[in-house]
């Protein structure tokens, strides 16, 4: 693969994904109000029932609002790997996916550069995000919003690569309600986003150990120790791991030999 | 592995075969197509046309046969051979929320064209296919017949020796089929480009061009238009076709 061509390819990507990300604004206020509300209205009414509970990374007692923003940054990117992977089923049933597969480049190297360009919409929706927390008063801590990129990156390209492989596996459009049903809702709420997993597992543990195997309970983890400027190792570890395991199936799903192009049903007469 | 001269095929097909579970859809096609050769590509709707396309550009991989572009296995080099190879698919492929200029650079992105070098390619194939004062446009906002101009301009843009079309004028006027038609064959004839242009059309297959008829995944035949019109003992294609394409006890 020549360097230059490859380069030039991810940057035309980008820039494609960013144009079109320009061109839906809806999009980008769907993906802000979504969190604000859970921020600024649910939190307000959990605010009391919340307080007092001391969890890592946090030393004291914290408002509700500042324990449920680095779930809410998390939730962010797990809307928008599936909002990537909707685009991507939009794409297949509209054909425009072909032009990215019959490209001159591995196709590894191309879904990559598509995990990358999805990840980078995501980057600007969190920033937004906690711009908007921070003049709503959230007291979150300022270097905090540099010391998160890596974590955001890491879970980005996690979650969306989680997106893509839920994108081969959908053969229709019109199947994406029942993956927002049975896949993105148990994913979020089984994970510390919203409440720390010691309140789950006093009031189940079957629920428990399935949000211990859930691997965005890590991303929520990972982002929430990055915040406060603080590495939790297993957590990185885990969501390296989904990442890598995550890719190579998605890859292996668009292999033209093996996975869903290699089956009927994707435009073809 | 051969290196391309001016005698080695565009294309070459062999023995190629394609089953989608039980339903077989491609079964020992062949086909060779010289530089320069504007092969028209007939069949009806189903006959597995855009099979054959999808193996070609690799969407799907070829299990059974072979497939060499410029003297190339595809599955050897498929970077390269995709690199020599212009598409224009059945169904439109362009971004619609993007400007035509947007749509272009994004394919010559993904070829690794450099810029400077885009932005000039960009302007001679939409000056030659007419479309140069809507480069601004979105093409949501253009009509059919200027979005199949545009997706031919885009698969011209990386200067390509091989240039697939499938049904490219499917719900066109008839000016327009012509003026697309013309404009092919002529890309065919000045700049050497060989052309496979799959169709259910039987009135844009012209004298001069090579024709193979495809029906239910088998080749029924292959040569010159006026080849085809004898062996199948007819005058017009129509007929040729229906003759070629009648079951056994029809």
């Amino acid at each position: 693969m020549n360097g230059v061509h490859a380069m030039r390819c991810l940057m035309g990507i980008l820039a494609r994904e960013a144009l079109r990300f320009v061109h839906q604004r809806e999009r980008f206020i769907a993906a802000l109000v979504r969190p604000l509300l859970w921020l600024l209205i649910v939190g307000a009414g959990f605010r009391t029932a919340f307080g007092g509970t001391v969890v890592a990374p946090y030393e004291t007692p914290v408002p509700y609002e500042v324990y449920v923003a680095p779930g809410l940054i998390a939730m962010i990117q797990l809307f928008n790997g599936m909002q990537s992977s909707l685009s991507m089923v939009y794409d297949r049933e509209m054909g425009s996916m072909r032009t990215l597969l019959v490209s001159p480049l591995p196709r590894w190297y191309l879904l990559t550069c598509k995990l990358m360009a999805g990840t980078l919409v995501s980057l600007i929706q969190v920033y937004a995000f906690l711009i908007v927390a921070r003049l709503a008063g959230v007291e979150l801590p300022l270097a905090g919003f540099l010391l998160i990129l890596p974590a955001l990156i890491v879970n980005g390209l996690m979650l969306g690569a989680f997106g893509m492989l839920l994108s081969s596996v959908i053969r229709q459009l019109e199947n994406f309600a029942g993956i927002m049903n049975f896949v993105i809702f148990p994913v979020f709420f089984l994970s510390p986003a919203l409440y720390p997993l010691a309140s789950l597992r006093d009031s189940s543990e079957i629920l428990h150990t399935l949000s211990a195997l859930n691997p965005f309970t890590y991303a929520v983890d990972l982002v929430r120790f990055a915040l406060y400027g603080q590495l939790d190792l297993p957590a990185a570890a885990v969501t390296l791991a989904a990442l890598a395991a995550f890719l190579a199936l998605a890859v292996y799903a668009y292999d033209p030999a093996r996975g869903m192009m290699g089956r009927r049903n994707v435009g073809e007469p | 592995m051969t290196d391309a001269t001016e005698s080695t095929p565009a294309l070459e097909v062999r023995g190629l075969g394609h089953s989608f579970g039980a339903t077989r859809a491609l079964d020992g096609v062949g086909l060779t197509l010289a530089p320069g050769e504007f092969k028209v590509l007939l069949g009806l709707n189903g006959a597995g046309k855009t099979t054959l396309f999808s193996l070609i550009t690799r969407l799907y991989d070829a299990g059974e046969g072979e497939i060499r572009v410029h003297g190339r296995r595809l599955a050897d080099d498929p970077t390269r051979a995709l690199k020599r190879m212009g598409v224009v698919f059945q169904q439109p492929t362009l971004d619609l929320d993007l400007t035509v200029r947007q749509n272009l650079a994004y394919h010559a992105a993904l070829h690794g064209m450099a810029r400077a070098d885009a932005a000039a390619r960009m302007e001679a194939e939409l000056t030659r296919l007419g479309m140069a004062e809507r480069r601004h446009q979105r093409v949501r906002d253009l009509n059919g017949g200027h979005r199949r101009r545009v997706e031919i301009a885009r698969a011209l843009l990386h200067g390509p020796r091989l240039l697939l079309l499938d049904e490219p004028t499917v719900g066109l006027d008839a000016p327009t089929r012509a003026d697309i038609v013309d404009h092919v064959h002529a890309l065919a004839a000045d700049d050497g480009i060989a052309v496979l242009w799959a169709t259910h059309l039987m009135d844009e297959a012209r004298q001069t061009d090579g024709v193979l008829v495809l029906h239910q995944g088998r080749k029924r035949a292959e040569g010159r238009l006026g080849e085809v019109l004898a062996a199948a003992g007819a005058t017009t294609l129509a007929a040729a076709f229906s003759r070629l394409t009648q079951e056994p006890g029809a």
